[in-house]
């Protein structure tokens, strides 16, 4: 209890809470802009905390995090630019929603959403983080090898069209995530002989191709019709957001289990929760026809997932030292410089300090409701731009974010010739979203297949060997054979009957 | 008509006049702000030292240095870009012991000879870990157990060709074991690596003790031997290969500052003892400590000669590994 009390003294200060308060608004300012992501934003602040006392840098980090991934929806919403690949998964969805003059609804539901997910994963890292970090520490490269397989079962579910196109586009993301050097052998595949191309495809320039670009190139061909309808703004955003609530609290809460269980395996992280949680909700849905219409059901509850899965990642950052995503990557470095050395004992040695992160994430999920919601009425202005004007400045941001993904013109080159692709995709009703899953999940299955398959001396049956693989093996297999078999069995069986 | 070309004359004159004297003039380097290129991606150890050092040489040459990360292609892609900057110190770079490895292994023609090489700032030698329910509980039963069973025992932490794996191949064939003994399962980095060695999914993780420590202390992982001189300052219970097993074996990462080759040397004499300074600074050797990174320095051609070294020495594990091409 008297840590407890210490904890809450050492938050409630005049400069730590004005330095939460800066971090905000900066990973505010840097996740909004397309190409800058989370990480990046966490990044720079890292000079920044050396000056800092503990708990100052820590909660300026989460305070920063927090914020960036909520402001990733924002352009993703208004300009079809997704911030990161977390929240790739709805951009469509949301950018549905913004032609039919929903965007503020969308992101309202991002943001209110995003907090409760976050305050969810909080509470589980309050409640359970030594308990899941000793399940998340049990996961080895077989577990992730079906865990990578069942995320890529996704594709088939989250595109509206048909499934063969579905699959078109996942290889065709597979096959970019071959590119590169950064393979378990570390042999350079499709590079042609250019040190540009060692490095791979960069998921961030693809995905502003992909998306942005190729919805500018649309608009050039079939002119600049202007929004097909006028934005409605929210009236009372506590009677919008209980609707919300009260009518989707099944998908809310069951996006919040899975992002808190997959952001708290090491590895696996935001992205994988945001997209698994989109499949679910489409496969359960009562609507599945709605589905990337612009309805509002997919995004709540992936949006909810990407946000506890950010809480979810330090849980084994804390107990183990282990990063859950790249952003915990960065926060245990700090950690170790503030003398806050991660590990069990750091809950017995020095629990006012525990205490103090989790009323950090607590204020920093309650306090992105008002920051987020100022930032959504400035941006919101951008839909006022006429599109004619609108569309190149589209492009110009287009270049700046990929162009700062790597500090490279080869971002720009990248993107430009994944929106033509993306163009000719979107015309032929193939859909992107598959593509940029296999691109982001690609190098995780081959790595983890490969890596399996030299611990295991080549034998297949040490994927069902391990109980947890066994069990996340069955259960992939059983949704890619149980839908045909049982749709063979009841053929079988009606065909005696008519006959 | 004229009257244009003949100003375009005395423009183009004065231009060419004010050349010769470009030279003088950056006599007062640095006259603007300085690119730190990292050839890793942010978050990782190599960035934050390059934050730290970026942030600390601001300070000492009153100009901003900002720290730019090119990553991908196991470092390739960065290294290359600080080596075909212009040498004229506003591009310098953070090189990394891949430098000396990945021209072996054919995919690029880049030498440690393409630097000018500034400042060797960190070393952090290799040291053999075990999980701690591992039924070898000391470096004499675990090298004894993979005579025993050459192939049973597996080990990760980097990716294929990475220095923990070249480490624990040439500590094998120092002692006279085979380095294929040990198959390498590749990993991004020793964090994945370690988190797999306590899921049991590999046995041995040969990383530097830093990286090791969180788990150490959480007592999930234990350390068996460092492939050094002497026991690291930090872990003075984990005795050194000689002690144990009389091999003398020293190998690890580094990392130093460099800049493309032929920087003039007023630019070095600038920027050299500006890194000094930063080295010697309360912060990096607290932000060293507290990291558990090894601080070491080294300078010029000092610093030159400790990259050719390491070059020549990871060529010939690599050679004996069958990773060179």
């Amino acid at each position: 209890m008297q840590a407890i009390e210490a904890a809450f003294g050492l938050v409630f200060q005049g400069h730590v809470l004005l330095v939460i308060g800066l971090a905000a608004a900066f990973g505010l300012f840097v996740g909004a802009i397309p190409g800058l992501t989370a990480t990046m934003a966490i990044a720079l602040l890292v000079p920044v905390t050396f000056f800092m006392d503990p708990i100052t840098a820590v909660g300026a980090m989460i305070s920063c995090s927090a914020m960036a991934i909520f402001a990733g929806d924002i352009p993703g919403t208004l300009l079809r630019i997704p911030g990161t690949p977390a929240s790739a998964a709805y951009t469509s969805e949301a950018y549905a929603m913004t032609r039919k003059g929903e965007g503020e609804i969308a992101l309202g539901a991002n943001l209110f959403f995003s907090a409760l997910g976050g305050l969810f994963g909080t509470a589980v890292l309050i409640i359970g983080a030594p308990m899941l970090a000793e399940v998340a520490l049990k996961f080895s490269s077989f577990e992730y090898f079906w865990l990578a397989l069942l995320g890529l079962t996704c594709a088939v579910f989250i595109g509206s069209g048909s499934a063969t196109k579905g699959l078109v586009s996942l290889f065709l993301g597979l096959l970019i995530a071959t590119v590169g050097l950064n393979n378990p052998a570390g042999v350079p595949r499709f590079t042609f002989g250019s040190v540009d191309l060692m490095g791979g495809v960069d998921f961030i320039p693809a995905m502003i191709g992909l998306f942005a670009v190729s919805e500018v190139l649309r608009v050039m061909v079939h002119g600049t019709a202007g929004w097909s309808a006028p934005q409605a703004a929210v009236g009372n955003l506590f009677t919008g957001w209980g609707r919300m609530f009260v009518k989707y609290w099944p998908q809310q809460l069951r996006g919040n289990v899975m992002g808190t269980a997959i952001g708290a395996l090491p590895g696996a992280g935001a992205d994988i929760a945001a997209w698994v949680s989109y499949a679910t909700s489409r496969k359960f849905s009562k609507t599945p026809e709605k589905f990337g219409t612009g309805h509002v059901e997919g995004i709540i509850e992936s949006t909810s997932a990407n946000n506890a899965a950010l809480a979810g990642a330090w849980v084994p950052a804390l107990v183990f030292g282990i990063p859950g995503d790249s952003i915990t990557a960065v926060v245990i470095g700090v950690l170790y410089i503030k003398g806050l050395n991660p590990g069990p004992t750091i809950f017995i040695n020095n629990p006012q300090m525990i205490y103090a992160v989790f009323i950090i994430f607590i204020l920093a999920n309650v306090a992105m409701i008002p920051l987020g919601w100022a930032a959504i009425k400035a941006a919101k202005q951008i839909l006022r731009v006429p599109r004619n004007l609108l569309m190149p400045a589209i492009l110009a941001f287009c270049i700046v974010g990929a162009f700062a993904t790597n500090n490279a013109a080869y971002g720009v080159v990248l993107m430009l010739g994944f929106g033509v692709l993306g163009f000719i995709m979107e015309e032929n009703d193939i859909p992107i979203a598959p593509c940029i899953l296999g691109i982001v999940l690609g190098p995780m299955l081959e790595e983890n297949f490969v890596t399996s398959m030299i611990k295991s001396e080549g034998s297949f049956l040490a994927f069902f060997e391990r109980p947890i693989a066994a069990a996340c093996g069955i259960a992939t297999l059983a949704i890619w054979f149980a839908p045909p078999l049982i749709r063979l069995v009841r053929r079988a069986r009606s065909a005696p009957a008519a006959a | 008509m004229r009257r244009q070309l003949l100003r375009t004359l005395v423009a183009g004159l004065a231009l060419a006049a004010t050349l010769p004297f470009a030279a003088p003039a950056r006599a007062a380097y640095p006259d603007r702000p300085i690119q730190l290129l990292v050839p890793w991606g942010a978050g990782g150890g190599t960035d934050a030292v390059a934050r730290i050092v970026g942030s600390l040489l601001e300070k000492e040459l009153g100009q901003p240095v900002s720290v730019v990360n090119r990553t991908g292609g196991s470092g390739v892609v960065g290294h290359t870009a600080i080596a075909s900057a212009a040498p004229d110190g506003y591009t310098i770079g953070i090189a990394t012991v891949e430098i000396g490895m990945m021209h072996w292994q054919g995919l690029t023609p880049l030498t440690p000879a393409d630097f000018t090489p500034l400042a060797l700032m960190n070393h952090d030698i290799a040291a053999v870990q075990v999980a701690s329910n591992s039924p070898h509980q000391d470096i004499k039963a675990l090298i004894e157990a993979i005579k025993a069973n050459p192939g049973k025992l597996k080990a990760s932490g980097t990716g294929q060709g990475g220095i923990w794996h070249l480490a624990m191949a040439a500590m094998l064939s120092e002692l006279k074991i085979d380095p294929q003994s040990v198959p390498w399962v590749p990993s991004n980095g020793a964090a994945p690596g370690l988190q797999d060695l306590v899921a049991g999914g590999v046995q041995i993780v040969p990383c530097s003790i830093p990286e090791a420590r969180s788990l150490i202390d959480a007592g999930r992982v234990k350390s068996l031997a460092v492939m050094g001189a002497e026991r690291n300052a930090a872990f003075p219970n984990v005795p050194t290969l000689k002690e144990t097993v009389g091999v003398v074996w020293e190998m690890g990462a580094w990392r130093g500052i460099v800049a493309p080759k032929g920087l003039p040397e007023d630019v070095q004499k600038v920027l050299i003892p500006a890194l000094k300074k930063v080295y010697e600074s309360k912060e990096y050797t607290d932000f060293m400590s507290s990291r558990g990174f090894g601080a070491v320095w080294a300078e010029g051609p000092e610093f030159g000669a400790f990259m050719a070294k390491g070059d020549a020495e990871l060529g010939a594990v690599m050679k004996k590994v069958g990773l060179a091409r």
